[in-house]
């Protein structure tokens, strides 16, 4: 069953227990909805964006321990972060969700708790989902995010 | 002491499922996931196939090779012969009056499909109100609003009540003259309730309605005869009966298919073509343009000589067992809660917890082995109408056993135990 502890480790848990940022933000300037339609789960990010510094950052939706724990974590580290720190962060998170590359988070901090995540494909997409939607967001296409690319 | 009853033939009928020798007609039924016994509960999603199943695909591919209805060399007079000869089982399978109110489609979405785009887009105009249910898989939902859209019609849903029934006082109220079409679930993919279709016929055809039913979730479960559901149109697909994936069937009482336009053109489905008129082929051909699934079509007749051999009085009595047994079993578990509750159910358990999401149920229950299938079991509106993302939902086939349902609990309080 360790492949099943490295998924649901107690940060996950937690997160999943006490979502950190779990609000409906009034004065996001950027939003963006994401869906998985293999499940149904939603996410709604939401971003106070100034001068290229992502001021304040929050989610709301429902779905699995994974994709809320994902959001909770993604809105905890970015929060006063730069947009383009996001990016690359984004791409970093991507590669280690699926598993692509040597990097199984050592270089991601708290995020590494996701690492587990790679060995359930048909789990990626829970962890994936807030991640993209932030990404629509501050992209701002006012595009909705979806899993399925 | 008493003395021992002799049985009677009613005393044998009632004898139990030999479960154990049916699955030993399943192969995979043997094999192990993550470390641990299969315990194969998706079969809402697709059964499992028998060995005989397995073996006429082979046989087809490796001796009968051939393309049918056009040859005159002898491997496709025989394939043509077993392609057809598989019709005539699935006609006898549902008790159709005739062969060729048997057509082959892909699936019961094609079937839907075929009915919507042909019967309605002839028939249903502007006005006209299609009536569906809320308990409906988006095959018999999608297709009627793209119908809708091509012709100004409207769709009219009946609601279910909490125990994931139909309220019929609503149906016959949503009844009218602009009423064009019904089509409604014969047992519900997400919730397993069996819908009283005899009662929605009637009411239906006392206004001279044509009704459809989606018959996917009700043929490997209950006996399905369309004469005497009375209905217009069946559908149901091959592989959740035990039988091959991308092949069903589409019944259609044979008046109606002949009034209908063909669905799509190409070959097989006319009698002849000029660049001035082309002139369809007869039932049930019109319907099947192009080169159809063959192996799927002969796999489909080897499933149902292995469905028609079974004792389905036993069959039907085992199911209801384990089905009762299930819900007995997860009742007991504390924070889980049921969906579903008709009286009539078949096949099906869906069931929430508050706390923990059926996606995490899921993967947790899969490292035990335990194949269930988390989400919204593409009936959204059913989400929607119990206030759940998504459920969790174990569904049964005659090769499953009580003591599955015993492992299925038990991992079920290991997800429990993680997010307790």
């Amino acid at each position: 069953m360790s492949e099943l502890d490295d998924l649901y480790q107690e940060v996950i848990l937690d997160h999943n227990k006490s979502p950190r940022n779990f609000r409906v933000m009034e004065e996001a300037n950027r939003k963006a909805d994401g869906f998985n339609p293999l499940c149904g789960d939603h996410v709604t990010v939401y971003v106070r964006l100034r001068d290229g510094l992502i001021e304040d950052l929050s989610f709301q939706g429902s779905g699995c321990a994974i994709s809320k724990a994902s959001a909770s974590l993604m809105t905890a580290e970015l929060k006063g972060k730069k947009e383009a720190e996001a990016g690359e962060l984004f791409e970093k998170v991507h590669k280690m969700l699926t598993g692509d590359g040597a990097d199984r988070g050592e270089s991601l901090g708290k995020l590494a708790v996701l690492s587990g995540v790679c060995k359930f494909p048909a789990r990626v997409k829970c962890a994936s989902l807030a991640w993209d939607t932030l990404n629509s967001a501050l992209n701002s296409d006012g595009e909705i995010a979806t899993t399925e690319r | 002491m008493k003395a021992a009853k002799k049985a009677t033939p009613a005393d044998l009928k009632k004898e139990r499922f030999d479960v154990d020798a049916v699955r030993r007609d399943f192969p995979i039924l043997n094999r192990e996931v993550h470390g641990k016994p299969l315990v194969y509960f998706d079969n809402g999603a697709t059964s499992q196939k028998p060995q005989t199943v397995i073996d006429a695909l082979s046989r087809y591919y490796s001796e009968e090779n051939a393309n049918i209805h056009r040859g005159v060399h002898f491997l496709s007079e025989t394939a043509t012969a077993t392609y057809e000869h598989a019709r005539q089982k699935v006609q006898a399978f549902i008790n159709a009056a005739h062969k060729e109110e048997i057509v082959f489609v892909r699936g019961t979405t094609e079937g839907i499909n075929l009915v919507a785009q042909s019967y309605g887009r002839e028939f249903l105009k502007a006005g006209d109100e299609i009536i569906i249910s809320a308990m409906e898989h988006h095959s018999n939902i999608v297709p009627w609003q793209m119908l809708c859209e091509q012709t100004g019609a409207r769709l009219r849903v009946i609601p279910i009540n909490h125990d994931g029934e139909l309220v019929l006082d609503e149906f016959h109220r949503l009844l009218n003259e602009k009423t064009k079409f019904v089509s409604v679930t014969h047992v519900s993919n997400a919730l397993g309730s069996v819908v009283p279709v005899h009662e929605i016929v009637a009411a239906a055809h006392a206004r001279q309605i044509p009704v459809m039913l989606d018959g996917a979730q009700a043929v490997p479960h209950l006996k399905v005869d369309v004469q005497a559901l009375d209905c217009d149109f069946y559908a149901f697909s091959g592989h959740k009966m035990f039988g091959p994936t991308g092949v069903g069937v589409l019944y259609g009482r044979r008046e109606l298919l002949d009034k209908m336009p063909p669905y799509q053109g190409g070959g097989d489905m006319i009698s002849l073509v000029t660049f001035e008129k082309t002139h369809y082929n007869v039932l049930p051909y019109k319907f099947e343009a192009g080169t159809p699934n063959i192996a799927g079509g002969i796999g489909l007749g080897a499933a149902i000589d292995y469905l028609i051999r079974l004792p389905w009085d036993q069959v039907i009595a085992h199911e209801e067992a384990l089905l009762a047994y299930a819900t007995e079993k997860l009742s007991t578990i504390e924070g889980l809660r049921i969906l579903g509750r008709a009286k009539e159910k078949a096949g099906v358990l869906s069931f929430v917890f508050d706390q923990i999401h059926a996606h995490d149920v899921g993967t947790i229950l899969d490292q035990n082995g335990v194949a269930v299938r988390a989400g919204h079991h593409c009936a959204m509106p059913v989400m929607q109408r119990f206030g759940v993302p998504a459920t969790t939902r174990a569904s049964f086939a005659l090769y499953n056993r009580m003591e599955e349902v015993d492992v299925l609990a038990s991992a079920i309080q290991k997800a429990i135990e993680v997010f307790g």
